[in-house]
């Protein structure tokens, strides 16, 4: 048992540091609290910084060679992000690009295409957006209705996506689409590619709880698209869009805010009864939980990266990083305003300690329990994946998509 | 990267595994509590056949001296079944006690024994309620002799010997004593965990022998904190069959003309005991890795690990009570043999308050350290 990289990891995590060190400034030498929504100028440093990546052999680092990737292991993938989080980077657009629209494209689609859309993907230069969720279907993705109708060789997009991450500044999306409402609901799906500028298509910004817009609305009005776009078969979609959603959970990971560490330094530094809060009986059980819970997490990953070590892929095992995280930070956040007392609602700068990190992390926490596979859903995972108990009964199987009960007749 | 068992551990893993579930089948531990015999001498015996009682002791005292990873693994499988055997007691405290603070003579006298099986060991150190605190302790040694009352003590009407913590007057102390000498009585104390019984040891003038290098609670700390990552294995092994239990049973059960397993009450209940398992799982992995090197990091460790398998446990045993519905509180099914057994283990060497309060300490020191 021992946590040491093997001589190649150990000369591949050189590398990186190396790679790191000289472009950009470790965290700890200039940490900054606030997470903002983008605006032009992020994703500008975002592009450069992608750019950047990909010139050093990073930016895509399981991808084949042949298209512009390292040709690398997970295990390698994991170092990189390992070393990254320790310095200051622009926060990823890419992870869609790299992560889940080109190995689709490179498992469905043809060599031409990967061979126009692979680099540009890689570097930065074009970015892409995941087009699943809509508002009749979150969880139940595969109830989806935007409707796909065929005319001769090019299809017509109807309907409306939501919760789509990045859509604003996107060039291609991921589509799934509707083919057939007369068959079984997973049985009448298709999966496309579309250009985001493609005339019919209408973007709108949500704003979300924080004030912040990190997602959109997309509008589909009469889109055309040329059956050329179709990855996959006529009727496959739902069998793509999981393949797809496998990658999204190594992508997804870890919910970023306020940890252990954070509400500890918080909690020295607020006085409770006229001594710091982090001597307060009650207080030290909290923090404890949260130590125990963020070390399990740690030592979680270090067992995964033994089995990627070892060849293996890790299995839905993994969903408890996300499903652990996520409520630990709302708990965190919580706390840490409680700590506050009265003022504690405050997110004024000067009155919220931490540049009302904790107060932001509020808002924006109970997104990361939605996003990527809901705590209910991630439950079901572990459940019927993992633990191997029985799928669930469900109400519309093989019921034709037209005959569903749904919310408006039922 | 290899932060998982050696292939040693691993092997010795499937045998243990094979051979428990075997030998300790669903039932057995009922069927033991029945004959009210203090431990399974037969299967106490196996288990110094095989060599898992000298596991952590070097081959020049008896043992096969095989290290700590693989006793963690036979601890989490002795927990698994939940062997009615004084294991914990005489590997985790008293055999280590002596490995760490005996001096040759007092190894040499006990330890060929205990991994033998001829000689059981116990570990003596609460008086009645409280968290381990050195302001506990009431029993004294003075010139060489024993007096006080240790209750209670796990397996202390098994045991052949006792590790003792006690007042001296400078400081606190491990000594050891023999339990056949007249001086000492044994009274028996029911509990909820009735397959390893517990017992009060009267000591009176009785004679001792100082450990020579376990003087001072620091001492005492350092043992319970090695005690607590081969606890926290057990109690993770009593956690997965607990859980196992329940979802072997939510999936024959049905109810509403379907597997109890295929609703969500139910569903997401057992995958919130498997994350709390492998949160457990994981901090008793790095535990585990501290534990073999003896590292700077074990008492952090040991209390994370502690503390998370204490949670695991009992959560496991009480909804695995849950899911199986009135049948699992009935004395004809095993849930209770779990049940019991989590929280007997949740309390001895110090209960969930106690860790934490302990991990919160070390982790100020920790920061005032690096500060």
């Amino acid at each position: 048992m021992d946590f040491d990289d093997s001589p190649e990891e150990a000369a591949f995590r050189k590398e990186v540091r190396t790679f790191l060190e000289a472009n950009t400034v470790s965290k700890a030498a200039d940490r900054t609290y606030r997470k903002r929504a983008m605006d032009a100028e992020d994703v500008a440093r975002g592009k450069a910084w992608q750019a950047k990546k990909a010139d050093a052999g990073f930016a895509a680092i399981t991808w084949p060679v042949e298209y512009g990737g390292r040709g690398g292991t997970m295990i390698q993938h994991l170092i990189y992000h390992q070393e990254e989080e320790r310095f200051v980077v622009p926060q990823s657009l890419f992870n869609q690009s790299v992560g889940l629209a080109l190995p689709t494209i490179m498992t469905h689609g043809t060599k031409a295409q990967v061979a126009r859309f692979a680099r540009p993907a890689l570097r930065g230069e074009e970015i892409w957006c995941q087009l699943f969720s809509e508002p009749a279907a979150g969880s139940d993705l595969g109830g989806l209705r935007t409707r796909a109708g065929r005319d001769g060789d090019n299809w017509v997009i109807n309907g409306q996506k939501i919760w789509t991450s990045n859509a604003y500044f996107a060039d291609f999306g991921m589509l799934v689409a509707r083919s057939d409402a007369d068959v079984p609901k997973h049985a009448g799906l298709t999966f496309f590619y579309i250009d985001m500028r493609a005339p019919g298509i209408e973007i709108r910004r949500i704003r979300q709880i924080s004030g912040a817009s990190n997602f959109c609305e997309v509008f589909f009005t009469d889109v055309r698209i040329p059956d050329a776009q179709r990855l996959g078969a006529v009727g496959d979609g739902w069998k793509v869009a999981m393949t797809m959603l496998l990658n999204e959970r190594l992508v997804v990971g870890q919910a970023e805010g306020p940890d252990f560490e954070d509400i500890l330094a918080l909690a020295r530094h607020v006085q409770l009864d006229g001594a710091p809060a982090a001597q307060d009986v009650a207080v030290r059980e909290r923090l404890a939980d949260w130590y125990i819970q963020s070390e399990g997490l740690k030592y979680t990953k270090f067992r995964t990266m033994t089995a990627l070590s070892r060849g293996q892929t890790p299995g839905p095992e993994a969903s408890i990083t996300k499903l652990v995280s996520a409520s630990k930070l709302q708990d965190i956040a919580s706390f840490g305003m409680d700590l506050l007392g009265m003022s504690g609602a405050v997110m004024d700068a000067d009155v919220a300690p931490m540049n009302a990190w904790f107060q932001e992390a509020l808002l924006y926490a109970p997104g990361k329990r939605i996003a990527g596979g809901t705590d209910e859903v991630l439950r079901n995972i572990i459940a019927e994946r993992v633990l191997k108990l029985p799928a669930d009964v469900r109400a519309d199987r093989d019921l034709r998509f037209c005959d569903i009960p749904t919310s408006a007749k039922s | 990267m290899n932060f998982d068992f050696s292939d040693d551990a691993t092997a010795i893993r499937a045998h243990a595994r094979r051979f428990l579930r075997e030998r300790v089948p669903a039932g057995a531990v009922r069927k033991h509590v029945e004959t009210s015999a203090p431990f399974d001498a037969s299967l106490w015996a196996s288990f110094a056949e095989m060599g898992w009682l000298g596991v952590t002791v070097p081959e020049a005292f008896g043992g096969v001296g095989l290290g700590y990873e693989t006793a963690c693994v036979l601890a989490e499988e002795v927990g698994a079944v939940a062997a009615p055997v004084p294991f914990a007691s005489t590997l985790y405290l008293a055999a280590e006690a002596l490995l760490r603070y005996g001096d040759k003579a007092q190894r040499l006298r006990w330890l060929p024994d205990v991994c033998a099986g001829k000689s059981i060991g116990c570990f003596a150190l609460a008086e009645g309620q409280g968290d381990p605190a050195p302001e506990r302790l009431g029993a004294r040694v003075v010139n060489g002799r024993l007096t006080g009352e240790k209750f209670p003590v796990a397996d202390g009407a098994a045991a052949d010997f006792a590790i003792v913590v006690a007042l001296t007057d400078a400081a606190p102390a491990l000594f050891v004593a023999e339990l056949a000498h007249p001086s000492v009585t044994c009274r028996g104390l029911r509990t909820v965990d009735p397959a390893h019984p517990q017992a009060a040891l009267q000591f009176t003038d009785t004679p001792v022998e100082a450990l020579p290098g376990g003087s001072g609670w620091s001492a005492v700390e350092a043992l319970l904190d090695r005690a607590a990552i081969l606890f926290a294995f057990e109690q993770i092994g009593g956690a997965q069959a607990a859980l196992d239990m329940a979802v072997a049973f939510a999936k024959g059960r049905y109810a509403f003309g379907r597997p109890i397993g295929s609703f969500q009450a139910i569903k997401h209940k057992l995958a919130d005991i498997y994350v709390a398992i492998e949160i457990a799982r994981s901090n008793a992995y790095f535990g585990a890795w501290a534990l073999e090197r003896d590292a700077a990091e074990l008492p952090c460790a040991a209390a994370t690990a502690r503390s998370a398998a204490i949670h695991a446990y009992q959560l496991a045993a009480q909804e695995n009570i849950q899911t199986h519905g009135g049948m699992g509180f009935t004395w004809e099914s095993d849930c209770h043999v779990y049940y019991g057994r989590s929280k007997a283990l949740a309390l001895t060497i110090g209960g969930a308050r106690h860790w934490k309060r302990a991990l919160m300490s070390r982790l100020d020191a920790r920061n005032q350290a690096v500060a």
